[in-house]
Formats: C-alpha cells, structure tokens, sequence
C-alpha cells in the first residue's frame, strides 16, 4: 500500500515537470543556423512550464528576436569583438556560467561542428552529464541516440542533476509556438583569453551545411568522373539540395573531402537522399541509413543500396537524373 | 617530440550488429575489432611522420579498455607506435574515458594530445573535447593538417563548409580527420617489433557515474522498395510529394 502511495506520487511529481533550459544558437555568416529553430521547439516541449532562453554568441548580422516564435521565452546576447573566432573552450566557458546565471539544468546546443566542441567543454564545467547526437525527446531521463554508425538505436539514461544535451539536426520539427522577445545584452563575468590564433578563414560555400541540409543528392564510381557532377548539381539546384559523394569518389579527388558520407564520413539525416551510381556498402549505408527517405538510381537491379531504399530507379544514371530534374522542374512550375 | 595518441578498439567496419536478449549489450560472438579507424589512418600516422621529421621523440598511445583490448594494441604498436598506455576499466562512456585519460596526462608532460575524429561504435566526437576541458588545454576539432616548429604548431581544421588555419603554442588536444595523414600498413617488422613493445597497464580512478547507455536495439526494418520506371520521372516526383512528403 505504501509503496503504492509512493509510485503514485512520483509520477505526479512527473507531470508537473519543470527545467530551465539554455540553448546556445551557433551563428553562420551572422545569421542563427537553421537548427536554432530546432533546438528552441525541442526546448520549449522539454521545459514543460520551465523557461526557455537563447544564448548567442557573438555580433548578428540580423534581427534576431524572431527567435522568440519558436519558443524562445528570453534572448540573451554576448556582443562583443572577442567572440568573432569559435573557441569551444572560450564559448564553451561562457555558456556555462549563462546556465548558472539563468538557473538552467539543461544546455542545449546543435550535434554540428561547433556543438561537438562545445559541449564537452559545458559539461565538464557542469559536471554535468552529457548527451552527444540525441534524436528525439526523453523518455522519463532516457534520451535517444544512434550508435554503432547507425546500424543500432540506444537510450542514454542521464544520472546527473544537470544536462548537457546536443541535439543531431532534423530530429524534430520545427513549430512555431511564440511571439518574438526583446534581445537582452549580458556580459559575463569573464571572457576567457583564446589560446589558438586564428591565421585564416576560407569558406568554400556558402550552402547549407552537408549535416544540416533536408535534402542532399550523392554520387558514387557510378558516376564515371568528376566531369559529370553537373547532373548531380543540376538535380541538387533544382531541389534546394546539398551535395555528397561515397568514399571513394572523394578518396580519387574527383570531390573534396567534406562530401564523403558513411561509416568514415560525414552521417546525415536528411529528409530526402537521393544516390546515383552507389552500390550502398554496408560503410556507405552507416552515414545515410537516417534519412528519411530514400532513392536510389543504379545500373544494378541486385545493387545492395536497393534494399536500404525506400524508392528505386533501375537505369542509367546518365539518362534518369536529367529526366529527374526535368520531372522537378515540372512540379515546381506546377505548384507555383 | 612528446606526442600521446588515443586509440579505440571498434567492431569492424563490416560488422552486422547484434545485442544480448537484454539489449543492454553488444553480442561481441562473431565481431572481428580493429582499431577505431581515424585513431589510426590519420592521428597515429600523423605523430610517427612529425616524430620521424624532428629526428627524436616518442609516441605513446592510450586505451581505456580490458585486457582483451591488448590485441588491438598490438596492431597500433605495429603500425610504429614507440609504447602503449592501457587505462584498465571497460570504456562505458566519453566522459569516464575522458577523465581517466586526463587523470593520467596530469601526471606526464606530452606536447600534444591526438585523437581521432569519432568512434565508431559511440560517435560521440566529445572525448577531445572532454579531455581538452579536463586539462584546461585548447582543443582544435577535425584537423587536417597539422605541422610543429619550434614549440608552435599550425594546423588546418574543417569548420563545415570551410577551412581555418589556426596556430597554437604550449599543449593542446586535437581530433584528426580526413587529409591529415594517409593510412600506413604494418609490416612484417613492425608487427614483430610490436610484440616486446611495452604495454604499461594502470588501474583506473574513481570519478561519479554521469550516464549510462541503456537499450541498445536495431532500427526498425526498411519496408520494401518501390521501383519506378526509369522514363517516369514524373511518378517519382509525385509518389515523393504525396506519399513520402519530402518535397
Ligand atoms: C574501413 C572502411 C571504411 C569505409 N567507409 C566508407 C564511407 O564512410 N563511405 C563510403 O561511401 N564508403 C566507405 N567505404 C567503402 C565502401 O566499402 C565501398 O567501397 C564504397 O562505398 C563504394 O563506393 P561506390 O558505391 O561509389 O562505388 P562502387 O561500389 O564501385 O559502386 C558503383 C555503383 O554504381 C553503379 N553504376 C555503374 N554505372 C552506373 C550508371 N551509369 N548509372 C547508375 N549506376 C551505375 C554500379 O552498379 C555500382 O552499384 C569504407 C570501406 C572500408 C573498408
Ligand atoms: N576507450 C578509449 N580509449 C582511448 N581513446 C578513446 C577511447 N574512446 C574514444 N577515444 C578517443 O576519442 C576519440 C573520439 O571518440 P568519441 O567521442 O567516442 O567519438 C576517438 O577517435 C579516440 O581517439
């Protein structure tokens, strides 16, 4: 009867949930990234009637109270010249102290290259534990992750008061759920000094990151040679789409290497992932297997990549992706 | 030259994953491990040509991991690492191998800290970070080129459609990726050579459990695959919109 009484009350307790939550919105070219709007949906449904505030980091190049409609309940922002270089233990200090200063148990920030260097950082600070690459929202303290490249799914159960949660990009759709906030200037107590001396920045696109992007189009040996990219581009222009390639294609230099999804690679979730002239080894599949749909374009009926697809073109690579493209463009004026 | 490199035992690449009937691990029958592979193409074959361009120095590697990991061990000794550090505990999560790694480099005096990009089996990509954070050193993420003269280093890292080339002087820890070195094949010598190379085992400390992975399960099966008729793009298009809704 006792024992009873104390489950009861523990899953009240439950339901009046209540944590503070910290997103830090990494900015690119002086804009949120597109995961921001991700990471303050996620937010606002795991606070329950805890707060929501953003951190920026950094000079914006924009207005950037329209944080507030996806949830943002306070935007604070650090301006200042020191912050124009990423240093995850520099930003990584900062974040920390803004999570004691709002009185937040759980950080959250995107799985992408600046997350991955700043998390560790925070939740080393925080003692807090530290969950890398979440898909999806808690059970109870049991967050999803992927592991084994993808190949597995597993629950990371958190033991420690506060959390340190990246979030992998498009894990969750994004809703629009507020109205935009006034952006609070706050100055930390201390900006650490950075011990790495930035010489250059040479960005050689201004897309969509490859791990952010919903829609990416790859190609594989199948492709023949670096000169036939075109109609990987062409199709990836029309559909708004990044671009990827299978290891090998990058390994002969036919790509740079930032295009090589798999195992070794890059591993993305796109909403769409279309594959020409990939045979989908079991490496190749460990980086795509997340997307949400798939289709693949192969020679090879018996190609391996067509069991991992959710939609299957047999036929020349060559003559399907124009008439791919040529079927977009169709649609588009279509709908427009 | 004082280069420490962290090495991890992975499941081979090919390997088709299986879990015990209580999901809470991996069913080892079967698994063939290698070493964790940006541990060992790009961060281990990086310090040997840095160590082998200064004319002296040691590489030194570091596992968290048991005694059945002294296998994997051997093949990084092989491919010429100088001797191996084994931190005795089975590695259950990046922060608990992080802070044993850094319990241990308080206590020595490495120029640097390499690691690969990510693990195969976790792929955190946090235990550099984690490491960096524990020992107050800087940490430079995904390099792919990496050059030391005269106690400073300058290293090329990817910053996600980009690159930055940043210098760095006194310890750091980085995380090599792709570019940094080209994969090396042991040799007969080498592997011989690894045998008598000194593993140096030490026995972990105790710091508070943070998390723990629970419920490992395979992602639910793929329904079968639609196949379109190559001249009907059209359909493809549709079925995308309708039915898939990804555009
Ligand atoms: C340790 C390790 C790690 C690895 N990591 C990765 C990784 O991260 N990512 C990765 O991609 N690979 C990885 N690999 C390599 C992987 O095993 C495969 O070799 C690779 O993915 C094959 O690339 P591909 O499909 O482009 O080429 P291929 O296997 O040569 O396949 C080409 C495909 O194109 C088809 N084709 C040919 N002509 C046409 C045409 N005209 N139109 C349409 N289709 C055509 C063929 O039928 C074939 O299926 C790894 C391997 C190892 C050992
Ligand atoms: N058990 C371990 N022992 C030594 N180094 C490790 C271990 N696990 C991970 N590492 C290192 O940390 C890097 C990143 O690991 P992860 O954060 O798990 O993706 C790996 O590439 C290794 O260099």
């Amino acid at each position: 009867m006792n024992l009873f009484g104390c489950c009861i009350l523990k899953l009240k307790h439950f339901k009046i949930f209540e944590m503070n939550i910290l997103v830090y919105i990494d900015l690119q070219n002086g804009r949120p990234r597109k995961s921001s709007a991700e990471l303050l949906t996620y937010a606002q449904k795991l606070a329950g009637e805890g707060s929501v505030t953003a951190l920026i980091l950094g000079q914006s190049s924009e207005d950037v109270s329209g944080l507030g409609v996806f949830g943002a309940q306070r935007i604070l922002q650090v301006s200042t010249q020191e912050l124009t270089h990423f240093d995850g233990l520099v930003f990584g200090h900062i974040i920390s102290e803004a999570a004691q200063f709002t009185g937040s148990q759980v950080v959250l920030m995107s799985f992408d290259h600046s997350g991955k260097a700043v998390a560790p950082v925070v939740a080393a600070k925080l003692s807090a534990g530290l969950v890398a690459g979440a898909t999806g929202l808690p059970q109870g303290m049991q967050f999803p992750v992927k592991a084994f490249s993808g190949k597995a799914l597993a629950n990371v159960n958190v033991l420690t008061e506060k959390i340190v949660v990246a979030l992998t990009p498009n894990s969750i759709q994004a809703e629009k759920n507020g109205t935009s906030v006034a952006v609070e200037s706050w100055t930390p107590s201390e900006i650490p000094t950075s011990k790495i001396k930035v010489l250059s920045v040479n960005k050689n696109t201004t897309d969509i990151p490859l791990p952010e992007a919903e829609k990416v189009v790859s190609g594989g040996r199948g492709l023949k040679g670096p000169e036939n990219w075109g109609l990987i581009e062409d199709l990836a222009r029309e559909l708004g789409a990044a671009t990827a390639c299978s290891r090998p294609v990058s390994d002969i230099g036919w790509r740079p290497h930032h295009e090589h999804v798999g195992q070794t690679g890059i591993t993305i979730r796109p909403n769409l992932y279309i594959a020409a002239g990939i045979s989908g080894a079991i490496q190749h599949l460990a980086g795509v297997n997340s997307s949400k749909t798939i289709v693949v374009i192969n020679t090879d009926a018996e190609a391996p990549f067509f069991k991992a697809a959710d939609y299957g073109v047999v036929g020349d690579a060559f003559e399907v992706l124009p008439k791919l493209t040529q079927a977009i463009k169709k649609f588009k004026a279509d709908q427009a | 030259m004082n280069i420490l490199v962290c090495i991890a035992k992975a499941p081979d690449t090919t390997t088709k994953i299986k879990f015990n009937s209580e999901g809470n691990s991996l069913d080892g029958n079967g698994v063939s491990w290698i070493v964790n592979p940006s541990d060992e193409w790009y961060a281990l074959v990086r310090a040997l040509e840095l160590k082998e361009a200064a004319g002296q120095g040691k590489v030194t590697i570091v596992t968290v991991g048991t005694a059945e990991d002294d296998s994997i061990i051997r093949k990084a000794l092989a491919v010429g690492a100088d001797e191996a550090v084994r931190i005795n505990l089975s590695p259950s999560n990046a922060t608990s191998v992080a802070q044993q790694i850094a319990a241990w480099v308080k206590g020595q005096s490495y120029d640097f800290i390499l690691t690969g990009k990510e693990t195969i089996d976790f792929n955190g990509s946090v235990v550099g970070g984690l490491l960096a954070a524990y020992l107050d050193w800087p940490y430079i993420p995904l390099i792919e080129k990496l050059n030391v003269v005269q106690g400073t280093a300058s290293m090329s890292r990817d910053i996600g459609g980009g690159t930055e080339e940043v210098e760095v002087q006194g310890p750091f820890v980085a995380s090599a990726t792709k570019g940094l070195a080209e994969q090396r094949i042991p040799n007969m010598r080498g592997i011989m050579a690894a045998r008598t190379k000194p593993i140096t085992v030490i026995e972990p400390q105790s710091f508070p459990v943070t998390i723990e992975y629970v419920n490992f399960s395979l992602p639910p099966e793929k329904g079968a695959c639609k196949i379109i008729d190559a001249d009907n793009m059209d359909e493809l298009v549709r079925l995308l919109h309708s039915e898939a809704k990804a555009l």
